[in-house]
């Protein structure tokens, strides 16, 4: 047994974001360095824990030694470890993309606005990227509220980085829906403690009964989590919120901060609610994904900037992961349904900061981001378009993407419970997510004089784009393993007959 | 860690490799460009006939990578793969020829060669795919590598094809993906193998196998051309002259060929297949595309639109060879395959010619070409002659097997399909031939790049006379060892068992 098996490092990967945003608060000039440093310790952390995982089986651990119930716990099992993956894969490209974005010369229109997104960015970024390691890690419903709150409240405050009118409506737009979200889910929180005197979810598993109580908890922290999750039909407040910030915030809040609230979803509802869940329930949500997929992707279509059509993306891509509920109703193919909508999440994650980045490069170099105007510059810079072809074709789930694998096993997962519904609502949202992507793409093939950029885009920021846009797609090759740790400490009720 | 294990590997990324590289490039690195271009495809050949050689010796080349539990990509060559391989493979280095010659000076040469490399990386994927998933996912990486081509021009008109191929394709790629996983939790990982691995599954699920039939044949249909599904085809002729050599040729429409092919023979077994009674259909979907394309191509005066409608009619003769339950039209339809490609192409390079250098686009336009350009003339003459089925070229063999195999299963109504077929194929050929051959040129020609006299380049001209040597060759010595007919004779003798 050596340091790196034993170290803790599920504590590593909260403790290290949370003093890297103080010692970015402190040391500004420095701040760039130490938030790239962070991830990559981050990916280090990720590294140990998930060996752990794989070794071992899922993990507990009591912070300080005290344990159940006055101490907080932290616990790890193959989706925590994939969600950290995830954050810190994303987190280091954001980082290093962000380093130069925020002091690039002419990155921003006004000086004082960007040395003050500077100053803001990196310990607002590390708070936040601490509160999504904590939640990844949480062991009981009420430290998910915790950090979901300040996971909220650092990403409203990034939304607003901008500075700008717009942002500053959208972000205080999305500050309403947070806190509302948050209260709903504490509510929820308090009935179930009131309840059964306990918040551990391991402990609450198996005391939850169905009844009224049990409904309500469950409708409360449900609906604060759908808003919060920009779930349709109350996505409202996503697209100017992710629109309107900066490159590297859209990026953030689009693929990691909404995955949050699915994350503790899922939890939920597959460990806690297990008895309570009923199948229309499940329809129902599976029904709001439906209506995510159609109307997102609708809207995405009719666009006229970038952003916001990448934003409406979004909308719709979460759709699919609430096909999950009705999915795994079915016991013999609800292991696929739960693995597809995990790893739905990591391939989303992955295109979606590739395609905002590439987008924001766009942008930076047009001066602005309206799709019709945008022949030239696209020509000009051929890495990102490339960048955002290669996240389109994930997100469309054209092979051999990470977005096919995860198509290919939600369509097994219909398909093998005979639910030709949602296979179908599947396909024709693929197709409509070619349609949508193929508006921006074309621009790139017209015949036009090739236009100078109005301001460069420095080589880094074209490469991190690509470097995950290609992750995106690599990452359909590389699902085994993945899917394979997803096994470990799945909740028991996903252990369907002859799929173990 | 051997060659056995990698050969093919290193055949996929031989042309993946390259044009990666070349996207890269400057535009203004032309040597480079070429060099790398005519290296990738000459290595990817010598490749493959290594792999050929090894086939033939029996060695197993077989590569795997798990993309879940219990789901492979895999891998695999075999006589079938072998076949389509080596078409793509030879025909991708004289195409790369003709495209450098032709595209010299133009804009956007690098994305061009980069697309165009990757592009037949995939089909060579295409055919060396071991089981449905694989060829899926190449199947699809060719829709995605051959749109840029398409709408290389970047004019309105170009775009528009392009977006009308990405509606076909891409829906045509979602019906297949669909019966795919239909077929996958049927009946879990199945792998290509000549004579079917679906006999089992078929007593079970008789009516879930024809559904998933049917997906998989309108899937594939769409690049195969099969009407009604056809409709992207003539209007994607706005590519390049090159891209619609390979497109017609080699990458799109063969690919979806050859897939029905597979699904027929390696997937469900031709005994299996005509057990569930799903061969009929298909040879009467094929049947009337052969009429209609030929139809269709008699009233058009673009060339490059009447060779596209040929297309779609001369592309069914290989469905209808697979459909139509025999050894003898078996034999017919996986020739015609090869034989079909090699000489669309030389049409192809021809049209490109005739459009580059005198600016001949028309039909009308043609007469008296034989004189200018007697070399490129007599090229296209061959070939035509080929589709027409006038023997002693390459088109005459297919046509006569599946002839004598609509005969020998009793289907005469295919036989006068046939018949129909090669007298509307003369009748839109022959014209042409007559017009170019024996007419007087009046006119002056429309835009004359070689400046009164000669043929075209000389990158432009090899391509076609090395494939009409072609066309003749696997014509006169079909009986000869490795001829397509004999490798052919080899595949359809494992299929049915004998």
């Amino acid at each position: 047994m050596t340091l790196w098996d034993t170290a803790p490092w599920l504590l590593w990967s909260i403790v290290l974001p949370l003093s890297a945003g103080i010692l970015t608060f402190l040391f500004r000039r420095a701040a760039p360095w130490i938030g790239i440093a962070t991830t990559l310790g981050s990916v280090v952390s990720v590294a140990g824990l998930a060996a752990q995982v794989v070794h071992s089986g899922p993990l507990r651990y009591s912070v300080g030694g005290w344990g159940v119930p006055l101490g907080i716990d932290l616990r790890a099992d193959g989706l925590s470890v994939l969600m950290l993956v995830m954050s810190a894969v994303i987190g280091v490209a954001v980082s290093v993309y962000a380093a130069r974005y925020f002091s690039d010369a002419d990155a921003t229109d006004e000086r004082a606005v960007q040395a003050h997104q500077r100053a803001y960015f990196w310990p607002l970024w590390m708070f936040l990227l601490a509160g999504l390691n904590g939640l990844f890690l949480a062991a009981d419903i009420f430290h998910l509220y915790v950090t979901l709150e300040l996971l909220g409240f650092a990403a409203v405050s990034l939304a607003a980085l901008a500075g700008k009118r717009a942002a500053v409506v959208a972000a205080m737009r999305y500050l309403l829906v947070s806190l509302s979200g948050s209260l709903f889910f504490l509510f929820g929180v308090a009935i179930l403690y009131a309840a059964y005197a306990t918040v551990d979810l391991t402990a609450l598993a198996g005391k939850v009964q169905p009844g009224p109580l049990a409904w309500s908890a469950l409708a409360l922290m449900a609906s604060g989590l759908l808003i919060k999750g920009a779930v349709f039909p109350l996505h409202f407040w996503l697209p100017p919120a992710h629109a309107n910030a900066p490159t590297p915030v859209s990026a953030l809040l689009s693929a990691l901060v909404v995955k949050a609230s699915f994350y503790i979803l899922l939890r939920l509802w597959f460990e806690l609610f297990g008895a309570v869940v009923t199948p229309a329930t499940a329809t129902f949500l599976g029904l709001l994904g439906a209506g995510a997929i159609l109307w997102g992707s609708a809207q995405a279509l009719h666009q006229p900037r970038l952003k916001l059509l990448v934003a409406y993306s979004t909308v719709a891509q979460l759709g699919y992961l609430m096909l999950v509920f009705p999915l795994a109703q079915n016991a013999g193919s609800a292991l696929t349904a739960w693995s597809a909508c995990v790893y739905f999440v990591l391939a989303h994650a992955c295109a979606k900061t590739a395609m905002f980045l590439a987008a924001g490069n766009i942008a930076h170099a047009a001066g602005h981001d309206r799709i019709a105007d945008l022949d030239g510059i696209t020509q000009a810079l051929p890495l990102s378009v490339a960048a955002f072809a290669l996240a389109g074709i994930s997100l469309i789930g054209l092979p051999p993407s990470g977005g096919f694998i995860a198509k290919w096993m939600l369509l097994q997962a219909a398909i093998g419970s005979g639910k030709w519904g949602w296979a179908t609502l599947i396909l024709v949202g693929s197709l409509l997510a070619a349609a949508y992507v193929m508006r921006v793409l074309w621009h790139a093939f017209t015949q036009v004089e090739v236009a100078r950029p109005l301001h460069r885009v420095p080589r880094t920021m074209e490469w991190s784009a690509l470097a995950l846009s290609l992750l995106a797609v690599l990452l359909g090759l590389m699902a085994a393993r993945p899917v394979e740790l997803l096994r470990s400490g799945a909740p028991v009720s996903m252990h369907a007959p002859g799929q173990t | 860690m051997n060659l056995d294990h990698w050969l093919l590997v290193f055949i996929l990324l031989s042309s993946f490799v390259t044009g990666l590289i070349i996207f890269f490039l400057k535009e203004e690195a032309h040597r480079l460009r070429t060099l790398l271009n005519l290296f990738g495809a000459l290595l990817k050949v010598i490749l493959v006939g290594v792999m050929i050689a090894g086939v033939q010796a029996n060695h197993v080349y077989e590569s795997r990578l798990e993309l879940l539990p219990g789901l492979d990509l895999v891998l695999r060559a075999d006589a079938m793969s072998a076949l389509f391989a080596t078409l793509s493979s030879v025909l991708w280095l004289v195409t790369t020829l003709y495209a450098v010659g032709y595209l010299e000076g133009e804009p956007h040469r690098s994305r061009f060669f980069g697309f165009f490399s990757i592009c037949v990386s995939a089909t060579t994927g295409v055919a060396l795919a071991g089981n449905l998933i694989t060829f899926l996912i190449f199947y699809e990486l060719l829709t995605l590598s051959t749109y840029p081509l398409v709408v290389h021009r970047g004019t309105e008109k170009s775009l528009q094809a392009g977006r009308t191929y990405l509606i076909y394709t891409l829906s045509g790629g979602a019906l297949l993906l669909l019966a795919t996983v239909w077929l996958h939790t049927l009946a879990g990982p199945v792998e290509f193998s000549l004579g079917g691995a679906l006999a089992q599954v078929a007593t079970q699920h008789r009516s879930e196998l024809i559904a998933i039939f049917a997906l998989l044949i309108t899937g594939l249909g769409v690049k195969a051309a099969l009407f009604p599904l056809h409709g992207w085809l003539p209007q994607a002729m706005v590519a390049p002259a090159p891209v619609s050599a390979l497109l017609h040729a080699v990458a799109v429409v063969k690919a979806g060929a050859f897939g029905i092919v597979r699904v027929v023979y390696d997937l469900y077994g031709v005994y299996t297949a005509e057990a569930l009674g799903v061969l009929a259909p298909l040879a009467g979907v094929a049947a009337f595309t052969i009429i209609y394309g030929s139809v269709r191509a008699l009233f058009q005066d673009d060339l490059k639109r009447r060779l596209a409608f040929s297309t779609v009619s001369q592309v069914s003769y290989i469905a209808l060879g697979t459909a139509l339950f025999g050894y003898l039209s078996t034999i017919g339809g996986l020739t015609h395959l090869v034989h079909q490609g090699i000489m669309k192409i030389t049409l192809f390079f021809c049209a490109g010619i005739f459009a580059h250098t005198l600016g001949v686009h028309k039909v009308s336009e043609m007469a008296g070409l034989g004189l200018r350009m007697p070399w490129s003339m007599a090229a296209f003459t061959i070939a035509a002659l080929g589709m027409i089925g006038v023997p002693p070229f390459a088109g005459f063999i297919s046509k006569w097997y599946i002839g004598l195999g609509a005969v020998g299963s009793g289907s005469y109504w295919a036989v006068a399909i046939l018949a129909a077929s090669s007298a509307l194929n003369a009748a839109y050929f022959l014209p042409i031939l007559h017009a170019a051959w024996f007419k007087k040129r009046q006119d002056p020609w429309p835009a004359d790049h070689a400046h009164g006299a000669g043929e075209g380049h000389w990158m432009l001209l090899a391509p076609p006379l090395v494939t009409a040597a072609l066309v003749v060759a696997a014509g006169v010595l079909a009986n000869a060892p490795f001829s397509p007919l004999e490798w052919v004779r080899y595949i359809t003798e494992i299929e049915y068992g004998k």
